[in-house]
């Protein structure tokens, strides 16, 4: 061990980003289950809004096959459009708050772990690097898994309604659909870190004696 | 033992609390000096303040006036990365109600410091297993805390604590959770850490159990400093207070 017979008190270390990475794994993968359930909040806005705009992608390039065909049906889709944007800023609302109440709800629960960890002579920096990362990789598994999900179930809802011109008119839509999924991604991951960045620094600001205090 | 060198040092430490509009004063000006390798109990009634001195001698909290020395050293002069390097290094922490990390084993519970303190590897796995087996819990390295008795999980806790060989294991009622028989297992063990490995002992307590290894006991009524008793003046008293403790269970 160090000797630690001195009495000059030293900095303590900054661990490097691996050990950080590390752990921020293993504690996802631990707490599996749990951080699941955090997962499946940001799963489920980020489908919602995927769907919707993929949606709305998908029935621009349906109809305008159409309209080459069918004149009448050009004012029906304006009507709708309007209906698509409320529901594009519902699905919005829906992932910020969804997303940033599952971040908040992870991280105070785990507010006596922060107090530990800092007993234990864990720097405020590292303990909010720990909640960021493991965040950002919630974030972006779910906006992922999310994607995928959204853009599965608007496939199956347009397959019903345009018939199998959604397999001829893909390459139409494919482009538009995947410009929203990468928003959607970033969108995810941006949302989840910012709904733990908030609690995981108030926590890590805390003396550990308030922070070891608080029960859920 | 001859020559004593102050370890922890108090001088008229205040600490306020704001609960809504009123100011509540826990310490209302504390002094208190411990010496390298004693064994201290700071007893008091709950409510009196000790928990509040625990967190002040050990770092957790700041006082809202007075001083805090660790070794000489003016806790109120150092940088936030200073003071976790105090808390890693010089300060072995044992709670009431164990504050294990539910989610890792006793082994990586017991590393965790040693992350914190930048110990390699496969270094702070054999130190962790090496203080594991001292605390007799060698065989239950992999269990998670939830698979363990409290007194077993005090024990983690104690493994844990003295990780990074720390000078000074402070704990807040570390039996407060424990039934009689494990409760006295745990002080036994404390006891061989502070006479095996000279580490100062400071515990917050009002198990009576205590008394019987205390060097000292610092009395805490009412956010003050009521009166400390040296050895001498404890054995005296241990027939009696032995006698009120089996009175009451």
């Amino acid at each position: 061990m160090a000797q630690q017979s001195k009495d000059g008190v030293r900095k303590q270390i900054e661990l490097p980003f691996s050990e950080a990475v590390r752990i921020s794994f293993q504690s996802l993968r631990i707490r599996f289950w749990r951080s699941m359930i955090t997962t499946a909040g940001i799963l489920l806005g980020i489908a919602f809004f995927v769907a919707v705009l993929s949606g709305n992608v998908i029935s621009a390039s349906m109809s305008k096959s159409e309209t080459l065909r069918t004149v009448i049906d050009a004012p029906q889709s304006e009507g709708v459009s309007a209906q698509q944007i409320w529901l594009v800023v519902m699905s919005l609302i829906v992932c910020v708050v969804g997303i940033a109440n599952s971040m908040l709800m992870a991280v105070t629960e785990r507010f006596r772990e922060i107090g530990t960890m800092k007993c234990l002579g864990a720097l405020n920096k590292f303990v909010v690097e720990l909640f960021l990362l493991e965040s950002s990789f919630q974030g972006l598994s779910g906006a992922l898994m999310g994607s995928i999900i959204g853009f599965i179930s608007i496939m199956l809802l347009s397959l019903k309604d345009y018939g199998l011109d959604v397999f001829r008119q893909f390459p139409n839509y494919i482009l538009g659909v995947l410009a929203y999924i990468g928003i959607a991604c970033i969108l995810g991951m941006v949302l989840a870190v910012i709904g733990a960045a908030g609690p995981a620094y108030r926590a890590a600001q805390l003396p550990p004696a308030d922070a070891m205090r608080v029960d859920l | 033992m001859s020559e004593k060198r102050v370890t922890v040092k108090a001088e008229g430490v205040i600490k306020e609390y704001r609960m809504g509009g009123t100011v509540l004063q826990a310490l209302k000006g504390v002094d208190v000096s411990i010496e390298k390798g004693e064994y201290i109990s700071i007893m008091g009634p709950s409510g009196s303040g000790k928990s509040t001195l625990f967190n002040m001698i050990g770092a957790l909290d700041e006082p809202t006036s007075g001083v805090v020395y660790i070794d000489d050293v003016n806790l109120l002069e150092l940088s936030p990365a200073e003071i976790a390097w105090i808390r890693c290094w010089k300060i072995g922490y044992i709670f009431q109600s164990f504050n294990l990390l539910p989610v890792m084993s006793a082994l990586e519970n017991v590393t965790l410091p040693m992350i914190f303190a930048g110990v390699p590897v496969s270094e702070r796995r054999d130190k962790a297993m090496e203080l594991l087996t001292k605390v007799g819990l060698g065989e239950r390295a992999d269990h998670k805390p939830t698979e363990l008795s409290g007194g077993q999980q005090q024990r983690v806790a104690i493994a844990r604590a003295l990780a990074n060989g720390p000078a000074i294991i402070l704990a807040d009622e570390p039996t407060g959770n424990l039934d009689l028989k494990t409760g006295r297992d745990i002080i036994n063990l404390l006891k061989e850490m502070n006479e095996e490995e000279d580490v100062t002992i400071i515990s917050a307590t009002h198990d009576l159990k205590m008394l019987d290894v205390s060097d000292r006991v610092v009395y805490i009524r009412d956010g003050m400093v009521e009166q400390i008793k040296n050895r001498a003046e404890l054995e005296i008293e241990i027939g009696s207070v032995e006698g009120e403790e089996s009175g009451h269970l």
